[in-house]
C-alpha cells in the first residue's frame, strides 16, 4: 500500500513538474505583464513541433534539440511581440482574449498545414526511457529528468526575477510603467525580452511534454485548460505558486486517477473550485 | 404513319434516351473529414475510394462515376445533415457514402431515408447503427464483431484473470461488453474494469493500477492515433511486459503510428481485426497496388480505405446488375443489401434482413513481414455477426 502510495505520488509530482514547465510561461506573461495570452499553448505546440523536426529529420539528439525549441519560440514569441501583442497591452482582457483565442485558431490551422494533422512520433534515446528500481520501487527515468529540469529552471527564474538588475525592472515596469520609463528603463525592450522568456519556456515545455501528452496541431486548445488552471489556482505572476499548483494539480490527478478511475478525471476540477473558493487570487496571488 | 416510321422514331427515341442516361454520370457524394484532426482518416477513405476506380476503371453498365466530395469535420451532426441534404438536393446524388463516425453518419441517414437514396456506411462502427437508417448498408464493421472473438481467443489462449481499460464512451464500453463476453463465456474471468477518460493525456495512473494488480493479460481499446500511441507506450514504459502482464488490444489501435513510435518493441503483439495489410490473397494486393497508386505511397492504408473501396465495389455491382438504370431506389437498396462478394479482407457477405455487414475476424501478431513490421493473421474466425 504505501508503496504504491509513494509510486503514485512520484508520478504526481512528475506530472505537476510538467504542468508547471507549460504553465510557467503563461504565468510570466499573464502576471508580469498582464496580458492574458491563450495562444500560450499554441507556443508550446511550436517548440514541440520545433523539436520534433530536428531531431526526425535532422538527426539532432533529443538533449539539444530542447534549447533550440527554447531559441526558436522565444524568438517567434518576440516576432509577435513586436508585430501584434504589443498593440494590445493597454486594451481591455476581452479583446486581448478575443485576440489571442484567435490566433490559437490560426496557429492550429498553420500547424496542420506545415505537419498535417497526425499525431507526432518521437522516440526518446535509451537512456531516458525505461524505469529504475529503488527501494523497492519503480521510478520512470524520463519522470525523474523532467523533475530535475523542473529544479532548475525554477531555481533560476527566481533568481532572475528575484536577484537580478533585469528582474527588478521587470517589476518596476509592471507596477507603473510610466515611473519605470521615467526612470530611463526601456519599457518596451522590458516587456519584450519578458515575453520572449515565456514563449521559450512554453516551448521548451511543449518540447519535454510531447513523450507525455503527445503531440499534433489540436495541442493548444486540448491543454488549454490544463494551463489556465495551473496558472489561476497558482496565481499569475508567481513562480512559487505555479510550481505549487503543479505539484498539486499533478498529485491530485494522479492520485484520483489511480485510486478511483471513475471519477479520476474530475478530481483537479473540483480541487480547483474548492482552492479558488478558499483563495480566490490563487494560492499565492497578489492581493487587489 | 406507317409501322416502319413508328418504329424507327421509337427507336430514335431509346437511342437518344440511352445516350442521354450514358451522358449522365452517376453521382456519388462521399462524405468524410477532410480537415480537422480526423483529416488523416478522410485522406484514407478518400484514397480507398479512389483505389476502387485506379483498379476498375471509372465507368460501369455505361456509366461514367463521378464522386463528388464533402468535409464532415469530424463528429457534427448539424454538418452531417446540412451536406447530405446539399448533395441530394443540389447536387443529386444517387449514392451516399459517410466515412465518418456515428453522430454524422445518423444525420446524414435521416436524410438519405427521406430522399430514398441508398448510404453506404463506410465507417462508423456502433452496434445496430442500420436498424436506425432504413437506408442505409454497412460495408465497414461493428466493435462488437472484432472484440467478441478476441475475448473467445484470449480464454483459450489460457488467459484466467484479465482486466479491461477502454475509453469511457459508447464504443469502448460496446469493446468493453463484448470482449467480456467472449472471455468469460469461455471461462475467463474479468478482476476489474477500468474506463478511462475520452480526453485523458495521461495513462500512467491508470496502467500502474493494472501492474500492482497482476492481472495474466490487459485488454485494451482507446481511440486510434495519440491515445493508442500512448497506451502502449506507457505498458512498456512501466514495466507491464517485464511483469508478464500480456498486452491484447483491438486492431485498429496496432498500426502505422505505434509502429513508429515504439518500433520492435511491439513484435509479438496480439490484436483483432478483419482487415490487415498484410492479409495474402489477390484481391489484397489488387487494392494495395491501386492504392499506393492513388496515394503515390505517401500512407498506408488500413481499414477505413478497405471500407471505402469495398463501398465503391458495392455500388458498381449494383448499377451493373441494373444496366445503368438506377431509377427504382429500393431495388437499388435490395442488392446493396444482398451482397457477397470478396474484398481485399476477405469474404464479405450482408445479410440482407438487417443490412449490416458478415466477415471473418482475424487474430493477427506483429511481425517483422518483409522488412517492416505488420499485424499478421494467425487464427480467422470465419462469419461474425456484427
Amino acid at each position: 500500500m504505501i508503496g504504491n502510495f509513494l509510486g503514485v505520488l512520484f508520478d504526481g509530482i512528475a506530472y505537476g513538474s510538467l504542468l508547471f514547465l507549460i504553465g510557467i510561461g503563461l504565468s510570466v506573461t499573464m502576471g508580469l505583464m498582464n496580458f492574458v495570452n491563450l495562444a500560450h499553448g499554441a507556443f508550446a505546440a511550436f517548440g514541440g513541433f520545433v523539436c520534433v523536426t530536428a531531431m526526425n529529420q535532422m538527426g539532432v539528439p533529443f538533449l539539444a534539440s530542447l534549447p533550440i525549441a527554447f531559441v526558436l519560440t522565444a524568438v517567434g514569441g518576440v516576432v509577435l511581440e513586436r508585430t501584434l501583442y504589443q498593440r494590445l497591452y493597454k486594451a481591455t482582457p476581452l479583446d486581448q482574449v478575443l485576440f489571442s483565442i484567435g490566433l490559437t485558431f490560426m496557429a492550429v490551422a498553420g500547424m496542420t498545414y506545415v505537419w498535417g494533422p497526425i499525431q507526432q512520433p518521437v522516440r526518446l534515446p535509451e537512456y531516458l526511457t525505461g524505469q529504475v528500481h529503488l527501494a523497492g520501487l519503480d521510478f520512470g527515468v524520463y519522470r525523474l529528468f523532467l523533475i530535475s529540469i523542473v529544479v532548475v529552471v525554477a531555481a533560476a527564474l527566481v533568481y532572475l526575477v528575484e536577484r537580478t538588475r533585469f528582474g527588478a525592472q521587470v517589476r518596476a515596469s509592471v507596477d507603473n510603467q510610466q515611473a519605470a520609463a521615467g526612470l530611463g528603463i526601456n519599457v518596451n525592450r522590458v516587456f519584450a525580452l519578458t515575453f520572449a522568456l515565456g514563449s521559450g519556456l512554453a516551448g521548451l515545455g511543449g518540447g519535454l511534454g510531447i513523450d507525455v501528452l503527445g503531440l499534433d496541431p489540436s495541442f493548444p486548445i486540448k491543454f488549454m485548460v490544463y494551463f489556465l488552471l495551473v496558472v489561476a489556482v497558482g496565481g499569475a505572476g508567481s513562480i512559487k505558486g505555479t510550481l505549487v499548483a503543479g505539484l498539486v494539480l499533478g498529485i491530485f490527478d494522479v492520485a484520483g486517477k489511480y485510486y478511483v478511475p471513475q471519477i479520476g478525471a474530475f478530481i483537479i476540477y473540483a480541487l480547483m473550485v474548492v482552492l479558488l473558493v478558499f483563495f480566490p487570487t490563487g494560492l499565492y496571488g497578489k492581493k487587489s | 404513319m406507317n409501322n416502319l416510321a413508328k418504329t424507327l422514331i421509337a427507336c430514335a427515341a431509346l437511342v437518344m434516351g440511352s445516350a442521354a442516361t450514358a451522358a449522365e454520370p452517376i453521382r456519388i457524394g462521399l462524405m468524410t473529414a477532410y480537415s480537422g484532426p480526423f483529416a488523416d482518416m478522410g485522406k484514407l477513405i478518400d484514397a480507398g475510394a479512389r483505389a476502387y476506380l485506379k483498379a476498375n476503371g471509372d465507368t460501369v453498365a455505361g456509366r461514367k462515376i463521378e464522386i463528388i466530395t464533402r468535409d464532415t469535420t469530424g463528429p457534427a451532426p448539424e454538418v452531417g445533415k446540412r451536406l447530405a441534404q446539399e448533395l441530394v438536393v443540389r447536387d443529386q446524388v444517387d449514392f451516399l457514402v459517410v466515412g465518418g463516425f456515428t453522430p454524422e453518419t445518423l444525420t446524414a441517414g435521416s436524410i438519405a431515408t427521406a430522399a430514398k437514396k441508398p448510404l453506404l456506411i463506410a465507417n462508423a462502427s456502433s452496434s445496430n447503427l442500420t436498424d436506425k437508417i432504413p437506408y442505409g448498408v454497412r460495408y465497414a464493421f461493428s466493435f462488437r464483431q472484432i472484440t467478441q472473438p478476441l475475448g473467445v481467443w484470449a480464454a483459450k489462449a489460457g488467459y484466467k484473470k484479465m482486466m479491461t481499460l477502454v475509453s469511457d464512451y459508447g464504443p469502448g464500453i460496446d469493446c468493453e461488453t463484448a470482449f467480456k463476453d467472449g472471455f468469460t463465456s469461455n471461462g475467463g474471468t474479468i478482476t476489474e474494469s477500468v474506463r478511462t477518460p475520452l480526453k485523458s493525456p495521461e495513462f500512467g495512473p491508470f496502467i500502474q493500477k493494472v501492474k500492482d494488480a497482476k492481472p495474466d493479460a490487459l485488454f485494451v481499446w482507446v481511440p486510434q492515433g495519440e491515445q493508442a500511441q500512448g497506451v502502449v507506450k506507457t505498458y512498456f514504459e512501466r514495466g507491464l511486459d517485464k511483469a508478464g502482464i500480456k498486452l491484447v488490444i483491438l486492431g485498429d489501435d496496432m498500426d502505422e503510428p505505434v509502429f513508429n513510435a515504439l518500433g520492435d518493441k511491439v513484435k509479438g503483439l496480439v490484436t483483432s481485426l478483419h482487415y490487415s495489410t498484410a492479409h495474402p490473397s489477390a484481391e489484397n494486393k489488387k487494392f494495395l497496388k491501386a492504392f499506393a497508386e492513388v496515394t503515390g505511397n505517401s500512407v498506408q492504408p488500413n481499414f477505413m480505405a478497405v471500407a471505402a473501396y469495398d463501398s465503391m465495389a458495392a455500388i458498381f455491382e449494383a448499377v451493373r446488375r441494373q444496366n445503368g438504370d438506377l431509377a427504382d431506389s429500393a431495388r437499388t437498396l435490395d442488392i446493396l443489401s444482398g451482397l457477397t462478394f470478396e474484398s481485399p479482407r476477405g469474404k464479405v457477405v450482408i445479410d440482407p434482413k438487417t443490412r449490416d455487414i458478415v466477415q471473418a475476424v482475424y487474430i493477427r501478431r506483429v511481425e517483422n513481414h518483409g522488412g517492416k513490421l505488420e499485424n499478421v493473421e494467425f487464427e480467422t474466425i470465419p462469419d461474425v455477426k456484427p
